[in-house]
């Protein structure tokens, strides 16, 4: 093997940096997706990699469920700090509030209504562009996605009609009102996440490391308990994702593997409590990262829906 | 640290053949018996298989990803799989066998390291072995292997092998070279010779798929030869309170080719100024030297107005500039290519004005035949064709560079991106009346 070599990691980085430069050539008003999960954890070093010494030329922007785990939220606000970069955060709350997004009657989970949220934000602010950290490996509609993944006016997802992507050609361009995803993580795995925050020290929130927390059994996966319904001038935010009489309070030692929000995201009963454990964790793995999201489970065309829908 | 630590490389591979050849199913046998699949995967296979397969679980249905394509039993486009052995980590495109989705095999193989062939034993070469094998070799691919699938049905014949074989050689010499080609009996359906050696093949002496996957040669994959370097952004921090980030300007890109070191010379196009590299700046330090493909931001030591689309290059084995362009195109758009007609062009960072000037021929799939005499190109055809831009374009020939020798073709209007070209290579060299350097 010759020294003029990339191992695995360096490849995947290297193509990641050369997409994040092309978004910023391409596009007027770009935005990158930050939700203080993993992926978009390894999303910043990934900008930081392609932009410094220049500040990153792109907001950060979030959709908020209103169900998110606190330890999100702060890691998000204290790493977009760190970065010196400018952090939107629209709500599903306030989108109900001003009549742009309508909860279906018993849905509980708020998945599909960052939706209307996302492409508001789009909207509000123009962007042309928004990078996520989906991965083709994570579930079988992305895996037919692109890197470049055009949406029209109303931020449909037209999988029969995609624009090829050939060589490290990127056709980048959109008419007024529509807008691109990219997806710079599309060729990583979760193994290689991991390995990359590893290699890159990179700090993630403490819920994906082993912890002590209240759980309760639901369609075969340990949902976390919400936290107490406190302001009773309100409606209950967790009416319906809060554990019923016949489902038993368990006290347990868990960690996240993904992060949705509280409502849709399973623990996993793990000791893993450093970057290492969870690495052995992910190799000795026997279930998929989305079996633990109760968001996919729906149906198998769940994931299809929602992009076709505009989703991420 | 617990885990090993020593470098795993990654190979990229696309599988091609017609329908019911059993790419899918293949894909779903390397996952399954490299002990790829997890156990919420297998589930939902099984799930599928009591509703759909009477009971028998169908290997397809992992790559089959999106519901029309379940109900319809077909692959409409591209999916990518990801799977790792403990020698080498694994891309797959899985890229469909249907005549009108040749894009989607351009689209899967054009960054692969190697192609897969299924051929189907019983039926042996037809049209779509052909044309995808003529693709594959266009697209410059390393490796090919063809893989002999179905055997089970032919009932292990060496002979039935070696007749296939004997075929696809015959038509291997009018493509362009391949640097290896390697054929393999397999069935995908039982898993023969896929991951574990057939007991019905003794007479084939070579590896299995997975073991060829494991082991072929492909370090040399990369071109390390003539330094290009497309600019992609231009890095100004414009930094007011810190002197040395409000000086900095740094030329980010990944580059295309060949090496580049520190204090070498090196000449910026279309100015042909020619300049020093300065210092080679990542975020994780300065380096000496950098080859392809890494990301990197190049310092120059002089000021020069550069901007995203020029090209920094080694002063030995200069490209081409020009805009008159000769190509051999596939055509990818329901809307058919004409004469006359403008399109965009997108190659390296940089994207200009092209009209079609001629349409020179189209490729017979039977004969592999350049043809004369067509006027425009449907879907799926590939041809030969000239071009004119609006400005002159620095360019390699595709053989000699897959990235600083090729483009797209985007239609104006719709933005659809209509076709994947590769250049042939330059008639000269630039001859550049070089200025040392001008601010």
């Amino acid at each position: 093997m010759s020294s003029y070599h990339l191992d695995h990691l360096q490849y995947l980085e290297t193509e990641a940096i050369h997409i994040m430069r092309e978004v910023a050539g391409e596009f007027e008003r770009p935005a990158l997706l930050f939700s203080g999960g993993k992926d978009s954890i390894c999303l910043l070093r990934l900008a930081e990699k392609a932009f410094r010494p220049a500040d990153i030329p792109m907001p950060f922007l979030n959709v908020e469920t209103g169900h998110e785990f606190p330890e999100l939220i702060s890691f998000r606000d204290s790493r977009a700090k760190e970065l010196g970069a400018k952090l939107i955060v629209r709500t599903v709350d306030e989108a109900i509030a001003k009549g742009h997004a309508m909860p279906a009657p018993g849905e509980v989970s708020r998945n599909k209504l960052q939706i209307p949220v996302l492409l508001g934000a789009i909207e509000e602010f123009q962007f042309d562009c928004a990078i996520g950290g989906a991965r083709r490996d994570e579930e079988k509609a992305r895996a037919k996605e692109r890197f470049f993944s055009f949406r029209d006016s109303f931020g449909q997802w037209d999988p029969k009609a995609q624009r090829p992507e050939i060589w490290n050609l990127y056709n980048a361009r959109v008419n007024p009102g529509e807008n691109m995803r990219v997806f710079p993580l599309s060729n990583w795995t979760e193994m290689d996440v991991w390995q990359y925050i590893r290699r890159e020290h990179l700090a993630v929130p403490t819920i994906y490391f082993s912890h002590e927390r209240d759980c309760f059994r639901r369609g075969g996966q340990w949902l976390p308990v919400p936290p107490p319904h406190t302001d009773s001038t309100k409606p209950d935010p967790y009416a319906g994702a809060r554990p019923k009489p016949s489902e038993p309070i368990k006290k347990m030692v868990v960690r996240v593997r993904t992060i949705a929000d509280m409502i849709s995201t399973g623990m996993i009963e793990s000791p893993a409590d450093s970057v290492d454990d969870i690495i052995g964790e992910v190799a000795a793995a026997r279930v998929t990262e989305r079996g633990t999201r109760a968001d996919d489970k729906a149906s198998e065309a769940a994931m299809e829906d929602r992009k076709k829908a505009g989703y991420f | 640290m617990p885990n090993t630590q020593h470098a795993i490389e990654l190979l990229r591979f696309n599988t091609c053949g017609s329908v019911d050849d059993g790419k899918s199913t293949l894909i779903g046998r390397l996952l399954y018996d490299s002990k790829s699949l997890m156990e919420d995967q297998v589930e939902a296979l099984e799930k599928s298989a009591d509703i759909t397969g009477g009971g028998q679980i169908n290997l397809a249905n992992l790559t089959d990803g999106l519901r029309a394509e379940r109900e319809q039993g077909i692959t409409i486009d591209v999916a990518y799989r990801y799977f790792a052995t403990p020698k080498r980590k694994f891309i797959v495109a899985d890229t469909p066998g249907h005549v009108q989705y040749t894009r989607n095999m351009v689209t899967g193989a054009s960054t692969a390291n190697l192609s897969i062939v299924l051929v189907d034993a019983r039926q042996g070469v037809i049209e779509q072995t052909r044309r995808h094998t003529f693709i594959a070799a266009m697209l410059g691919i390393p490796h090919l292997v063809i893989a002999i699938n179905k055997m089970d049905l032919v009932a292990w014949s060496e002979e039935r092998f070696q007749e296939i074989r004997d075929e696809i050689e015959d038509f291997l010499p009018k493509l362009d070279v391949f640097r290896d080609v390697k054929f393999i009996p397999i069935s995908a359906l039982n898993g023969d010779n896929v991951v574990d050696v057939s007991k019905h093949t003794p007479w084939y002496p070579g590896p299995t798929l997975l073991a060829h996957l494991e082991t072929v040669h492909i370090a040399s994959d990369w071109n390390l030869n003539a330094f290009r370097f497309p600019v992609q952004w231009v890095n100004r921090p414009n930094n007011p309170t810190d002197q040395a980030l409000h000086d900095f300007r740094g030329l980010s890109g990944q580059i295309a080719s060949g090496i580049v070191r520190k204090g070498q010379q090196v000449a910026v196009l279309p100015g042909c100024i020619k300049t020093t590299i300065k210092d080679i700046w990542t975020y994780d330090g300065s380096l000496a030297e950098a080859f392809c493909p890494q990301s990197v931001t190049i310092c120059l030591e002089h000021d020069i107005d550069i901007s995203r689309g020029d090209m920094i290059v080694g002063l030995e084995q200069l490209p081409g500039m020009s805009s008159e362009l000769h190509a051999r195109i596939c055509w990818m758009s329901i809307r058919s290519l004409q004469a006359g007609k403008k399109y965009l062009l997108k190659y390296g960072a940089q994207t200009v004005q092209a009209v079609v000037t001629q349409v020179e021929g189209r490729i017979n799939m039977d004969t592999l035949d350049l043809e004369a005499g067509p006027t425009e190109f449907r879907a799926n055809d590939i041809g030969v064709i000239r071009l004119k831009t609006a400005k002159p374009i620095i360019y390699d020939g595709y053989t000699t560079n897959r990235l600083t020798g090729s483009f797209i073709m985007i239609e104006q209007g719709t933005n659809a991106t209509v076709a994947a070209g590769m250049l042939f290579p330059p008639t000269e060299a630039v001859k550049p009346e070089y200025t040392d350097f001008a601010i």
